[in-house]
């Protein structure tokens, strides 16, 4: 790991420069929504021409159910909310919920992995059993019941939004924590561990200093597919109504929930467009995470061909689809 | 994923018996093992939902707090146990589990194991059609898309799995039931069953709760039809989310088969490349599959609740909805552990398989 770190050896910007082809094209859309996402949440305020949870504006209240018009350009919805403005503040929340997700199960799972990968015995073996145990669960129903827990089922101001938050950290520590626990046991084994731990360095040392850089590198990509998949969750706990009410934060799930007798009864306006800012928001991160996925697997990488090299793949990862780490995490 | 030329053909007659010994030895401890594994999965995860729940405070409070004075509230937290420790109510629990016990749910006073026999059908029947619709469309379009790899119809069929992954199951199921329920009129909006066809299912005497199987033992075609136009919607809405994940597993493991020495070495013999694709590569690619539905069932199971709450597809999904919008945890709780039984349990049995068609999975 050589030190001279250039902007070029930057996780997605090595991706980009080494991509060709459809691949480009795949990474550069991924970028592109995903950019459209961060600006979105950013502006939101001054794109929106009203509140998330504005009722009236100077005419009296918007009403409720309105079809599209030059006032509400997406129409109204059946709580009498802009659609508009909820889709655009919807940014904001899907952001937030992502980076807070992200940065809690990345500081739990690589901690936890690290620790029980370098220093093994029984503590490793519970946790991995417990890690597998918790991996094996369906998300959805894990998120619920930490919602439950976090909020006891009632969504308040910010704690609806940090609620939501949490709960999808539990679902991905399990995978932070297999990847990088399979990696430390191989890398423990390396010489350049060894001399460090002839030379005298700490156990605390040797970990944050040694393992920890090389056992993270495969980290950027399921970061970006976790993104995506902590999007999806929270639109589900939302849409079963364990999201976060309408009145602390605009969620794409819980106006989904509200819309579905709209639409038995035609009223198409107050689904489909939460429902595209989803799916526009996962398709963007699943670009960026399969691309890049694509490209640390030498199989897939569309490049000159090689004939028979051997894949020496370190993580596969499929969205939806589970992860395998280059080692098996159940033996030790 | 050279599973075909490496495989290992069954022991020959003249093999050696010790070598044979220790080969079934492999199989039955790592099944052994595996059977042993659902234990502590079951376990663990039965223990942290029941204290996790805990936490909040007890589910009487939960469901009721507020809306009853606090002395008869007292009184129904002290009949139901929940004033005793914590540790005791938890082996309380766990003994209840161990017989079969659930709990009773607190909104409609029904044993939990009820409410999974009653709805548990229906969750099964929309899993299978759904699984049915995933492996229909992913296998097939995968093996396409590795045959013309980089291709435009590959970026196409690539592009539409992602596609099927980034759609939340619900607001697909809104889209479909939009354009063909309201706009166009083909098909039901929501639920499993018209009225009237209900009646005539539920008169059956053969009653299964598959409505399918129910419907074809009254031997009524028309009701076969109607039961089967119900289902097609949510099938579509559960079956494309994972459509995507099959389709680009396929794709992935047959690019590497197509690219191994016996398919190489069938392609220099002249074998026409269609052919490779149908006889030669596409077994050993298939092989990964039946693992990936193993772990597919997690998701399957997350989406069949927000599927069911879509369509009003009366299962355990649309019943946790229901439950946990009642604020009813006891319900919650036990349908989550009976979840993670199914989960454990299908789990062993994709590991079985897995083990008994690939040899590599039980010595690894």
């Amino acid at each position: 790991m050589s030190r001279r770190r250039t902007w070029r050896s930057l996780p997605v910007v090595h991706q980009l420069r080494q991509s060709v082809g459809l691949q480009r094209g795949m990474l550069v859309t991924g970028l592109v929504l995903t950019g459209l996402l961060v600006l979105t949440a950013l502006l939101a305020p001054l794109l929106a021409p009203y509140g998330f949870s504005q009722l009236r504006g100077p005419d009296g209240t918007f009403g409720a159910q309105q079809a599209p018009s030059a006032d509400h350009l997406l129409g109204t919805t059946v709580g009498g909310y802009d659609v508009l403005s909820r889709v655009l503040y919807g940014t904001r929340t899907a952001l937030f919920v992502i980076v807070v997700a992200i940065v809690l199960s990345i500081v739990a799972g690589v901690l936890l992995g690290l620790v029980s990968g370098y220093l093994g015995g029984w503590l490793d073996r519970v946790l991995v059993v417990v890690a597998d145990a918790v991996y094996a669960f369906p998300s959805l129903l894990l998120a619920i019941v930490a919602a439950i827990v976090i909020s006891g089922g009632q969504s308040s101001l910010v704690g609806g939004v940090l609620a939501a938050a949490v709960s999808i950290t539990v679902v991905f520590v399990p995978q932070y924590f297999r990847v990088v626990r399979a990696e430390t046991v191989r890398i423990k084994n390396e010489a350049f561990v060894e001399s460090a731990r002839v030379v005298g360095t700490s156990t605390w040392r040797i970990m944050t200093r040694h393992v920890l850089r090389n056992a993270t590198r495969s980290l950027p990509l399921i970061v970006t597919l976790n993104a995506s998949e902590a999007i999806l969750t929270l639109a589900g706990l939302g849409f079963l109504g364990f999201g976060i009410q309408p009145t602390a934060a605009a969620e794409w799930g819980y106006d989904l929930n509200r819309s579905i007798a709209d639409v038995t009864s035609g009223i198409w306006w107050t689904s489909i467009f939460p429902g595209a800012a989803i799916v526009l928001t996962v398709l963007g991160l699943t670009l960026v995470g399969e691309s890049l996925n694509d490209l640390a697997d030498p199989r897939l990488r569309s490049r000159r061909r090689a004939a028979d090299a051997p894949p020496p793949a370190d993580v596969a990862v499929t969205p939806g689809g589970g992860l395998a780490a280059g080692t098996d995490g159940s033996t030790p | 994923m050279t599973t075909a030329t490496q495989d290992p053909a069954p022991p020959a007659e003249d093999a050696p018996a010790g070598r044979r010994r220790r080969r079934g030895g492999g199989l039955g401890s790592y099944l052994l093992v595996r059977a042993l594994l659902i234990i502590p999965t079951v376990f663990i995860l039965v223990t942290t939902v029941f204290f996790l729940m805990r936490t909040t405070g007890d589910p009487i409070t939960a469901a009721l707090g507020g809306r009853l004075p606090a002395d008869q509230l007292a009184e129904r937290i002290r009949e139901a146990g929940y004033d005793r420790p914590l540790l005791v109510q938890y082996l309380d629990y766990l003994g209840g589990l161990l017989r079969g016990d659930f709990g009773t749910t607190l909104s409609d006073r029904r044993p939990v194991t009820d409410v999974l026999v009653t709805y548990g059908a229906a969750t099964l029947e929309l899993t299978v059609y759904s699984m049915a619709v995933a492996l229909l469309v992913g296998i097939p379009l995968g093996m396409v898309a590795a045959r013309l790899r980089d291709r435009f119809p590959d970026a196409a069929l690539r592009f539409f799995a992602i596609f099927c992954y980034a759609t939340p199951v619900f607001f697909a199921g809104l889209l479909l039931k939009l354009v063909f329920s309201v706009w166009l009129g083909w098909l039901p909006v929501a639920g499993r069953v018209s009225t009237r066809g209900e009646l005539q299912l539920t008169r059956g005497d053969t009653h299964t709760g598959i409505y399918l199987i129910d419907a074809i033992s009254t031997g009524d075609g028309e009701l076969v039809g109607e039961v089967l136009r119900y289902a097609v919607l949510p099938s579509l809405a559960l079956g494309l989310l994972t459509a995507g994940v099959f389709l680009r597993l396929v794709r992935t493991n047959m690019i590497g088969t197509l690219g191994s020495g016996y398919v190489e070495a069938a392609r220099s013999r002249g074998v026409a490349e269609s052919r490779l694709v149908r006889k030669h590569a596409y077994r050993p690619a298939l092989v990964p599959i039946i693992t990936v539905i193993g772990l597919q069932i997690a998701l399957v199971l997350s989406g069949a609740v927000l599927t069911e709450t879509t369509f009003e597809w009366r299962g355990l999904g649309f019943q946790l909805g229901q439950y946990l919008q009642a604020r009813d945890f006891v319900a919650v709780q036990g349908i989550v552990a009976l979840l993670a039984v199914i989960v454990a349990l299908t789990n062993f049995v994709v590991d079985v398989v897995a083990a008994l068609i690939d040899p590599r999975v039980r010595y690894s």
